[in-house]
């Protein structure tokens, strides 16, 4: 007998939904923190056991669900692969502590709230579990709800504006995707990416399709232009809204550019890879001077973001194996690495009430635990070797080498530019003297915070210095992957000829 | 000819009670709520009545000028069964303001016994007769609450209108039946001459009659201030039903007498629908009260829903059909929403008095903020699924323009709903509404929001029923 595990993991936040809705919770003793965090670890337990399950050597989909939907159209089909199943752990990983996180800074309506987190974690599964383009689109779209909540709700200040920009922006962008989705079906019979994968998609509506996909895509990763939202929303979101919206928001939209971008489209994708390269060095470049000159802090975060998303981006159109696996992992750290730090900026937050870097300066005296914390994650978002950051940007860049050497020396300049906002960073918040008086009062590090932000120091530093169990993971995936691309460009421009 | 009197015994049950419950009105002192539950009665028997006559593909009956097929049979029970839910919800409106009345639900009553005779009519003259007896009891719904000038004030307004609408209509029929010499849908599409020009001059007269029923732009002037003046029940009343019934001939118009003169519809058909879109989400944005809001929501709503004609495709008339049955849901379950709104017998109906009633309303509010998703399509609510058959029967005919602009249009509407869940969700509160309301209100206002919530988990249920209806 086979359990559909895979629904599971999307059906169990939902239901744990469900449950902390109906339940109360007294003032003293809170209850749906417990239980979601229970909830949530559950679904922990479950994606590794899943991991464990994997085997790493089929390039197919496994634990494939196939269930029929809308009678005679739509399938309910998710399944994973070397790549998918990493971000479902990434998931699953990340959204314990973002509850684990929630405090004091969240007054009213804890519970909302974690129903709010909650569902995401469901939406955020489906999406990269999904092998339906529909069934993508729906749980990609879906997310814009809760996310929209937890910003608008529970933000800062100028949350509306920000909460409205977000959602409005993402919409936009993903309108187009779904003209794409519908004539894809009536182009060829079906939305099932498999079927989809093995019939090919007409090579005349290749670009255009290609394009409706990354005006979504290009919103949600954001790419420059369309990355204004993300700065907005970082910076008015609570924390655990943060760390979600970076850690695994934007990967949904890397994570597209995988699998239908490239996979669907091979020849839209080799057509328009120059302009990704333009918008992700221009991203890459234009950003990382603009985080140079934040004064916020989580602003600074959220345009080094872009700046990684760039590398991202940049390293999955390289079509390269290294390119592509170094995108992945990449995205994985990013995940990591940017949840931490956004965090980190949550930690001292609460103690100041201010993002102001200049606020801040030598905190090192008083929060000793925390400097060597941040020390820590700083430089993975630098890159600094041993730590995962390190890993991604060097198969990127290895990836973009060998296809481009003007764009891979552009890129290089970009890791200049992220250590040195990074660095500056750190050196503006944690070391100098301690002018400000506010901060001599300031508590270091306790409990719950160092449980979580170890328990993201340590995959970070782990996978930096011993990568291998991801790429194993997705080495056959996305070698298969380019064997098919290559496959489809060839027998195009023997048509063509 | 008598043995095709089994088929329309839902239309003579309707009608004999309909004058029964007058008689009784009228003889017996106080009886007002008798009256007003024995509609609902008869409204719930009428639901076995209809599912008992024979549903055939085509049943043609009186001289072929009555017609029972698929999609008649469907959308008659759709209006039964919104109607049933319109009185349930309403009835405590009416107590409170003071108009509940024996005449209310007897000209309920008549009105959709003349959508009834409408969406089954295949004929002009039967069509018209249907067409009248709505709108005649629904010009006296509008004025219903004498005492209020806004109320008198919207009666006339839609009376006048109306009547000119009719009247255009009327003369489109006139036209039609000089250049084709029957009355008969079946026979008109064999009788004309393509080239002549009288007959596309009656069809643009019957199309314009018929998009000011359901208040497509540029003939939607009259809705906003209707919606406004009326009684919020009627208002409720206003926004679904006469939209079913009008859509629903529609399609019999455009598929049955002029089916030979697509090119010719086609063109009108897709610029009301993207001026109804667009002005309806571009309007809605600086409303300030929730009813004027809803008129231009329905408005854009309506542009939708004539998106799925354009095709000329079964498949566009069956997303048209999903889109309407969904759309009656999501506006039962927002006026259900607006009828909670009610402190010490006074009911609110401005967007400020919204103003973070999530605080207080937990429950209420989030409700309202399914449906406003709903409404504004975003999956996987049942909204979406709505827009999403309707686009699918519009790309399959590669009409991508009008898809394009109508789901820019999403996104622009998606603006002022989201307005409205802002202003639950994260403005201040006032100060608490009444939570006393009636068990029928808060019934609908749960199996709606439920509706909309979990239609993503079976959306065979609908499309099971919708896919009969095979018209081309």
């Amino acid at each position: 007998m086979n359990i559909p595990i895979l629904s599971l993991l999307i059906c169990i936040p939902t239901i744990g939904a469900l449950f902390i809705l109906f339940t109360k919770s007294t003032e003293k003793y809170n209850s749906h923190k417990y239980i979601s965090i229970f909830i949530s670890l559950i679904n922990l337990i479950l994606s590794i056991y899943l991991w464990y399950k994997f085997d790493n050597s089929i390039s197919s989909f496994q634990f494939v669900e196939n269930r029929e939907w809308i009678y005679g159209f739509i399938n309910y089909k998710v399944g994973i692969d070397g790549i998918s199943i990493l971000f479902v752990v990434l998931t699953t990983f990340i959204t314990p502590l973002c509850i684990l996180s929630v405090n004091s800074t969240i007054k009213n309506r804890l519970k909302d709230f974690l129903i709010a987190i909650l569902i995401m974690e469901s939406l955020m599964i489906g999406v990269f579990c999904s092998l339906d383009l529909v069934v993508f689109y729906l749980f990609f779209e879906g997310g814009l709800i809760p996310m929209f909540l937890i910003i608008g709700i529970w933000g800062g200040e100028r949350r509306v504006y920000s909460a409205f920009k977000f959602f409005l922006y993402t919409l936009l962008g993903s309108v187009l995707m779904l003209v794409a989705i519908i004539y894809i079906y009536w182009i060829s019979g079906t939305t099932d990416v498999e079927k989809l994968y093995k019939i090919g998609i007409d090579a005349k509506y290749q670009k255009i399709l290609w394009l409706a996909f990354f005006s979504s895509f290009a919103v949600k990763t954001p790419m420059w232009p369309v990355h204004t939202w993300l700065p907005d929303a970082h910076v008015e979101a609570p924390t655990a809204g943060s760390v979600l919206l970076a850690a695994i928001l934007l990967k949904m939209a890397g994570y597209g550019f995988i699998r239908f971008s490239i996979g669907l489209f091979p020849i839209g994708s080799e057509y328009f890879i120059s302009l990704v390269y333009i918008l992700s060095l221009i991203a890459i470049i234009y950003t990382s001077l603009v985080a140079l000159m934040q004064e916020d802090m989580k602003k600074l975060i959220a345009y080094s973001s872009v700046a990684h998303m760039g590398f991202v981006t940049l390293g999955i159109f390289t079509m390269t194996q290294q390119g592509l696996e170094g995108s992945i992992f990449q995205m994985i750290s990013h995940g990591i690495i940017s949840a931490a730090l956004f965090l980190c900026v949550g930690v001292i937050y609460e103690r100041m009430h201010t993002r102001e870097i200049k606020r801040y300066g030598g905190i090192v005296d008083v929060m000793p635990k925390y400097s060597i914390v941040l020390m820590i994650f700083t430089l993975g978002a630098l890159g600094l070797p041993g730590t995962t950051g390190f890993i991604g940007e060097f198969l990127i860049l290895i990836g973009a080498f060998k296809d481009n050497f003007l764009v891979a020396v552009v890129a290089s300049f970009g890791v200049i530019l992220g250590a040195a906002y990074m660095l500056w960073l750190y050196k503006r918040v944690v070391f100098g003297e301690l002018k400000n008086k506010d901060l001599k009062n300031l508590v270091d590090l306790n409990k719950p915070e160092i449980i979580i932000l170890t328990s993201l120091a340590v995959p970070s530093l782990y996978f930096g210095f011993y990568p291998e169990p991801l790429i194993n993971t997705v080495e056959v995936s996305v070698s298969n992957l380019i064997n098919n691309y290559n496959a489809n460009l060839e027998i195009y421009t023997a048509k063509s000829q | 000819m008598i043995s095709d009197i089994y088929y329309v015994i839902p239309e003579i049950f309707l009608s004999l009670s309909l004058m029964f419950l007058l008689l009784l009105g009228v003889f017996k002192k106080n009886s007002s709520s008798t009256v007003y539950n024995l509609t609902l009665l008869i409204l719930i028997i009428s639901i076995p009545l209809i599912l008992n006559v024979p549903s055939g593909p085509e049943i043609l009956i009186f001289n072929d000028s009555y017609k029972i097929d698929y999609l008649s049979s469907f959308i008659k029970i759709l209006i039964i069964i919104s109607t049933l839910f319109v009185l349930l919800t309403s009835s405590q409106y009416l107590k409170v303001t003071k108009i509940y009345n024996i005449e209310y639900p007897i000209l309920i009553l008549s009105s959709i016994l003349g959508m009834v005779v409408m969406v089954s009519s295949n004929d002009l003259i039967v069509f018209y007769i249907g067409l009248e007896l709505q709108s005649l009891a629904l010009y006296v719904l509008a004025s219903f609450n004498r005492d209020n000038v806004l109320s008198s004030e919207s009666g006339l307004k839609y009376f006048v209108l109306s009547a000119l609408s009719s009247g255009l209509l009327l003369y489109g029929c006139s036209l039609v039946y000089g250049f084709s010499s029957s009355t008969n849908f079946s026979q008109i599409s064999f009788n004309y001459d393509q080239s002549a020009q009288g007959i596309i001059f009656g069809m643009v007269f019957i199309l314009v009659g018929l998009a000011f029923k359901i208040s497509a732009v540029p003939f939607h002037m009259w809705a906003p201030d209707v919606y406004q003046g009326s009684p919020t029940s009627v208002t409720l009343f206003f926004a679904i039903l006469p939209k079913i019934a009008a859509l629903t001939v529609f399609i019999r118009f455009l598929y049955t007498p002029f089916v030979n003169l697509i090119d010719q519809w086609q063109t009108i058909i897709i610029f009301l629908s993207i001026a109804s879109m667009l002005f309806g989400a571009v309007a809605a944005i600086g409303q300030k009260n929730l009813k004027r809001l809803i008129a231009y929501s329905s408005i854009s709503h309506m542009g939708y829903a004539l998106a799925g004609l354009t095709t000329g495709t079964n498949e566009g008339i069956q997303s048209s059909v999903s889109y309407i049955s969904i759309y009656l849901v999501m506006n039962l379950a927002f006026f259900s929403c607006i009828f909670m709104l009610k402190r010490e017998d006074k009911y609110y109906e401005n967007i400020d008095d919204l103003s973070g009633l999530s605080k207080n309303h937990p429950l209420l509010s989030f409700s309202l903020l399914i449906v406003l998703f709903s409404l504004a399509g975003i999956p996987p609510l049942a909204g979406f699924f709505a827009k999403f058959y309707i686009f699918m029967a519009v790309i399959e005919q590669s009409m991508f323009f009008l898809a394009i602009v109508g789901l820019l249009a999403t996104v622009v509407a998606a603006f002022y709903y989201l307005r409205l869940i802002k202003v639950i969700y994260f403005d201040s509160e006032v100060e608490k509404y009444d939570t006393n309301h009636s068990i029928g209100l808060k019934i609908s206002l749960i199996i709606t929001t439920i509706l909309i919530l979990i239609y993503f988990i079976y959306p065979n249920s609908l499309i099971n029923f919708v896919s009969k209806i095979n018209l081309v």
